[in-house]
């Protein structure tokens, strides 16, 4: 009888310690978009790979994922794995000590210097999240207006002026699908989208950090003067328009031409009516140079006060792997992998907006490494007077004044 | 005798249903709006949206959708017991607080009805870390009694401060009658004072339940888990995935807001009883 | 030696107060305060707090952008605090006023449907007036047309000049419910002798209103008008679901809420800042506890109060 009940609980012991064996990673995410591909898809091959480690992926809304993952990291509640925003908001995590170093990973290798900047301190010594992906912006558009109107994809701005024209003065389309409401749209998917070409990408931003241009420079004022345009183009009381708002208007076929990023093809995938099609930022006169905003958009970190952090390095170490990046790419379509593995596309439309790294310069958004350290911060500058040239409340002379202004005030470089 | 009501008089009888009948309308055109459109594909949102559905314009699909990725049984029990239990706690001890300020005068009167005044003039989210530090080391992340805990605490400076300005208005032949007859303090809160503001309780109740019930933030930080999220949570998470999916975020809209609606119908009765039978006369 | 007396412990203060403090203390007043407490320090390198005394403060009155973000959102919560006061307390004191009237019919399903609107969480309002006030939808375009009045029609919600005065409509469209309620539970506690005696003399609704009624909620009045101020000083949720954290266009729907968040968490790329964060709730709660002062000392103490 005794005998029994040892063998009873020697068996529960033992069960319990199995049980306690594997380990649970949790993901934190703003891509809430993407849990059932996190869910269904990727996570199943990594556990296929790794049976002792069990990973949970736990999104937060994007607008609320930076304030409550930074209280959980504070109070010690945040999951095992951070995903990163780039730059600033994950240096200052690491600065405060709410991410681990990874710059001995040998993983890291698999990415080029640029995919690791977003995500390495501004000396370059520590690298703290590996690079997951990109996104590239330019234009979506409905080729069966194009075709209705006998309309060709626009190569120079002149031709993007005509195209916008004819569909405003010839249909009762809307040219673009695009609002202000929410602001971002002007900066994010407008002004660095259709600048680079203007400012000449790269270039151009390393000129305003080391302070050998400034935002009143013609190059930085023509994209403002050329967004000073749009307002013609866009719907009926666009001030008020949502970005949920644009989508619907470009995806129930009523809006010929939206701007935006390669982030979007999967919801148009699921939502718009008719196949649609991409092409990229336009160029500055006839010989000018194409350049696109590729920009790191999302990498991966470790919370320090996790207990699996092992198990947590195998995770990030299988994020760099090929698998990964072709997994990742083809199934969270609009995601490029930021590893150096060359990946085959699927999606049509991914696959073209992924050759214009091909044809064009690349460029990250203008104002992301360090212009937005000090206040005031220039992404939010950006997005206010970026929304109201789109209004017609600012002269783009007014605007770049406003921009140079703050930015010259705390920015030793441009003093 | 039966007094000749100068409001009975047609005329001002008519005026005044057309004012509060304007006004109904106004308050439920939206809700309506928003709960006609739930069943419309969504196109025909787009296309036309006061129209009713019709049969080639309607669809079940955004509820189809909610209640099949989602625990809906559990977010509403987990939102049911995050609102019901504060809202009792709330109640009894504001009542007892706001009695306390009201009816005796001791010396920091003033200061601690200022003092408990204090967590409606702070934005309650500077305190999130603070909270879930203390949270943390009770032990109590991903609970159902966190929440609660926070809740109570957060509903009771309001209860207090409204519920103080009516407990003065008890009449006070009334209490000292009681006095004179040898009735314990507590006896004259339970048996006199309670009674005569019910129907400033029942207002205070719907006031406190409403943020409560409405919550996304202190479920996020402090139970984010499956098993603890409440309706309002689940809801966000869903209208997350499907955002410009009216028709999905629409349905999920009106399932959020459906019990809440229904708690309030049903209390409601309750609480016009309330009203009229403890109406000082 | 003198003799101490001691006075008896007042065991029911303790009984009617301490559970409220106690819960109340923990979860609500201790957090906040800990955390105000951070608004006298700045952050000297990552991780690390030190002490700054008023310099926050100092910042926040005197820095060029600190400075017109602050006053902006100040004025801005003003209006926003105006409107409220003069259209939604008017009208709700108009509706209870009404369904109290004896003797109306339907007075409960009024009172009902008409506070339905408040029940509903501010995701959901946001959501549907975006939709109704969306140029994109029509609905509200087509009612205006309805009525001839169609060109009165524009992007309220997006035009610098409209977008304040139309959000704060909102919010008093969602909450005239809560004044409605308070002084509805006033008015029916007029004593019926007051109001039949009036009646007797021949005196009009009108009249019986304004002299008889009127005077004896004013207390009531000045509680909802102090509830107004502290909720609106207070306000953040409708504001953010619509127009997000930055409260544009240019900031001019932004009020102390929104500032505020941005300010403590960060919003966007915008790194937050908890000594800056918390010296903003500070001011705000410097600017609520003086309206809240002068009703507890002042108003409260000098309204009429009637004892039956």
């Amino acid at each position: 009888m005794r005998s029994s009940i040892q063998y009873a609980l020697g068996l529960a012991l033992a069960t319990t310690m199995a049980v306690s064996h594997a380990t649970t990673l949790t993901i934190e995410s703003w891509r809430v978009d993407d849990s059932d591909l996190w869910e269904d898809v990727l996570i199943p091959v990594f556990e296929a790979e790794h049976p002792d480690i069990q990973v949970r992926f736990s999104p937060t809304s994007p607008t609320e994922y930076d304030s409550t993952v930074n209280a959980r990291l504070q109070a010690g509640t945040a999951g095992d794995l951070i995903t990163c925003r780039p730059f600033d908001v994950s240096l200052n995590l690491y600065q405060e000590g709410h991410l681990l170093d990874l710059t001995d990973m040998a993983a890291m290798d698999n990415f080029e210097d640029f995919a690791r900047s977003a995500w390495t301190t501004d000396d370059g010594a520590s690298t703290f999240c590996m690079p997951m992906a990109s996104v590239i912006h330019g234009f979506l558009y409905n080729p069966e207006i194009f075709a209705e109107l006998d309309l060709e994809v626009p190569r120079t701005e002149d031709e993007f002026l005509a195209v916008l024209d004819t569909i405003e003065q010839e249909s009762s389309y809307t040219p673009l699908a695009l609002g202000t409401n929410d602001q971002w749209e002007s900066n994010q998917i407008v002004y660095t989208n259709i600048g680079p070409a203007f400012w000449g990408g790269e270039a151009g931003r390393q000129a305003l950090l080391d302070g050998s241009a400034s935002f009143t420079d013609p190059e930085f004022v023509a994209p403002f003067e050329h967004m000073a345009r749009w307002g013609e183009y866009m719907g009926r009381g666009y001030e008020s328009q949502t970005y949920g708002d644009s989508q619907n208007l470009f995806s129930l076929g009523r809006a010929a031409i939206y701007p935006t990023g390669s982030w979007d093809i999967s919801y148009f995938n699921q939502q718009a009516l008719f196949e649609f099609d991409a092409f990229p930022p336009f160029r500055v006169g006839d010989d000018g140079q194409c350049v696109i905003s590729d920009h790191t958009d999302i990498g991966m970190g470790i919370n320090p006060d996790s207990e699996n952090a092992e198990a947590a390095k195998l995770f990030l170490e299988w994020l760099a792997s090929e698998g990964f990046a072709r997994l990742y790419t083809n199934e969270v379509t609009g995601f490029f992998s930021l590893s150096k593995h060359e990946v085959e596309v699927r999606d049509p439309v991914a696959a073209e907006m992924i050759n214009w790294r091909q044809d064009c310069d690349s460029t990250i958004r203008l104002n992301a490494q360090i212009m937005n350290r000090g206040t005031p911060n220039m992404e939010q500058e950006l997005w206010t007077v970026g929304s109201r040239v789109l209004n017609g409340a600012m002269t783009p002379q007014e605007a770049a004044e406003r921009i140079q202004n703050g930015f010259s005030s705390w920015y030793a470089p441009q003093q | 005798m039966s007094i000749q009501n100068p409001n009975l008089r047609p005329l001002n009888s008519l005026a005044t249903h057309s004012v509060l009948l304007a006004y109904t309308l106004l308050a439920l055109f939206p809700i309506v709006l928003v709960v006609i459109n739930s069943f419309k594909s969504r196109q025909a949102i787009f296309n036309e949206p006061l129209a009713w559905p019709t049969p080639s314009s309607f669809t079940l699909e955004g509820y189809v959708r909610i209640l099949e990725r989602s625990d809906f049984a559990l977010y509403f029990y987990n939102s049911f017991v995050v609102t019901i239990v504060p809202l009792f706690l709330v109640m009894l001890f504001a009542a007892m607080a706001a009695w306390a300020l009201a009816e005796y005068r001791f010396r920091g009167n003033r200061l601690m009805a200022l003092y408990l005044a204090i967590g409606i003039m702070i934005p309650i989210r500077l305190g999130t870390v603070s909270i879930l530090e203390i949270i943390v080391g009770l032990n109590l992340v991903n609970t159902l009694l966190a929440l609660i805990l926070v809740y109570t605490a957060q509903g009771l400076p309001l209860a207090i401060f409204i519920l103080t300005e009516y407990m003065r208005q008890v009449p006070r032949d009334l209490k000292e009658a009681a006095r004179c007859d040898g009735a314990s303090e507590y006896r004259i809160f339970f048996q006199i004072a309670v009674p005569l503001t019910r129907p400033a309780l029942a207002t205070v109740a719907v006031f406190t339940m409403v943020p409560i019930w409405n919550d996304l933030w202190f479920p996020l930080i402090l139970a984010p888990a499956e098993h603890t999220r409440t309706i309002q949570l689940g809801v966000q998470q869903f209208i997350g995935q499907y955002s410009t999916d009216w028709n999905s975020v629409l349905s999920a809209l009106t399932l959020a807001v459906m019990p809440a609606l229904i708690l309030y119908m049903f209390f409601s009765r309750q609480l016009i009883r309330g009203l009229t039978a403890g109406a000082v006369k | 030696m003198r003799a101490i007396r001691l006075r008896p412990v007042p065991w029911h203060l303790l009984f009617f107060l301490g559970p409220a403090v106690v819960i109340y203390t923990l979860f609500s007043a201790w957090p906040l305060l800990d955390t105000l407490r951070l608004s006298l320090y700045t952050s000297a390198g990552p991780g690390q707090r030190v002490f700054h005394g008023l310099g926050n403060f100092v910042t926040l009155l005197t820095d060029p952008h600190w400075s017109a973000a602050f006053w902006n959102a100040l004025w801005n919560n003003t209006k926003f605090f105006l409107i409220h006061l003069l259209v939604q307390n008017p009208i709700g004191l108009l509706l209870a006023a009404l369904i109290s009237l004896p003797g109306l019919r339907l007075a409960r399903t009024y009172r009902t449907l008409i506070f339905l609107p408040t029940l509903l969480s501010v995701v959901i309002i946001g959501f549907i007036w975006q939709l109704i006030l969306s140029p994109l939808w029509g609905v509200s375009e087509g009612l205006l047309e309805a009525v001839g009045l169609g060109h009165l029609f524009s992007a309220w919600l997006g035009r610098e000049s409209t977008a304040l005065i139309t959000l704060a409509l909102i919010s008093v469209w969602q909450f005239v419910g809560i004044p409605l309620m308070l002084l509805y539970a006033s008015l029916i506690q007029v004593p019926d002798e007051l109001i039949e005696a009036a009646v007797v003399e021949g005196a009009s609704s009108w009249r019986i209103f304004w002299q008889i009624k009127f005077p004896l909620i004013l207390p009531t009045l000045g509680l909802v008008t102090i509830l107004t101020f502290v909720g609106n000083f207070n306000a953040f949720e409708l504001i953010y679901a619509v127009k997000g954290a930055l409260g544009g266009p240019n900031f001019s729907t932004d009020i102390l809420g929104t500032f505020f968040y941005r300010t403590f968490f960060g919003y966007q790329s915008q790194v937050g800042s908890p000594t800056m964060g918390a010296a903003v709730a500070s001011m705000m709660f410097f600017i609520i506890l003086c309206g809240v002062m002068v009703y507890l000392y002042v108003i409260q103490r000098r309204l009429h109060r009637y004892d039956v």
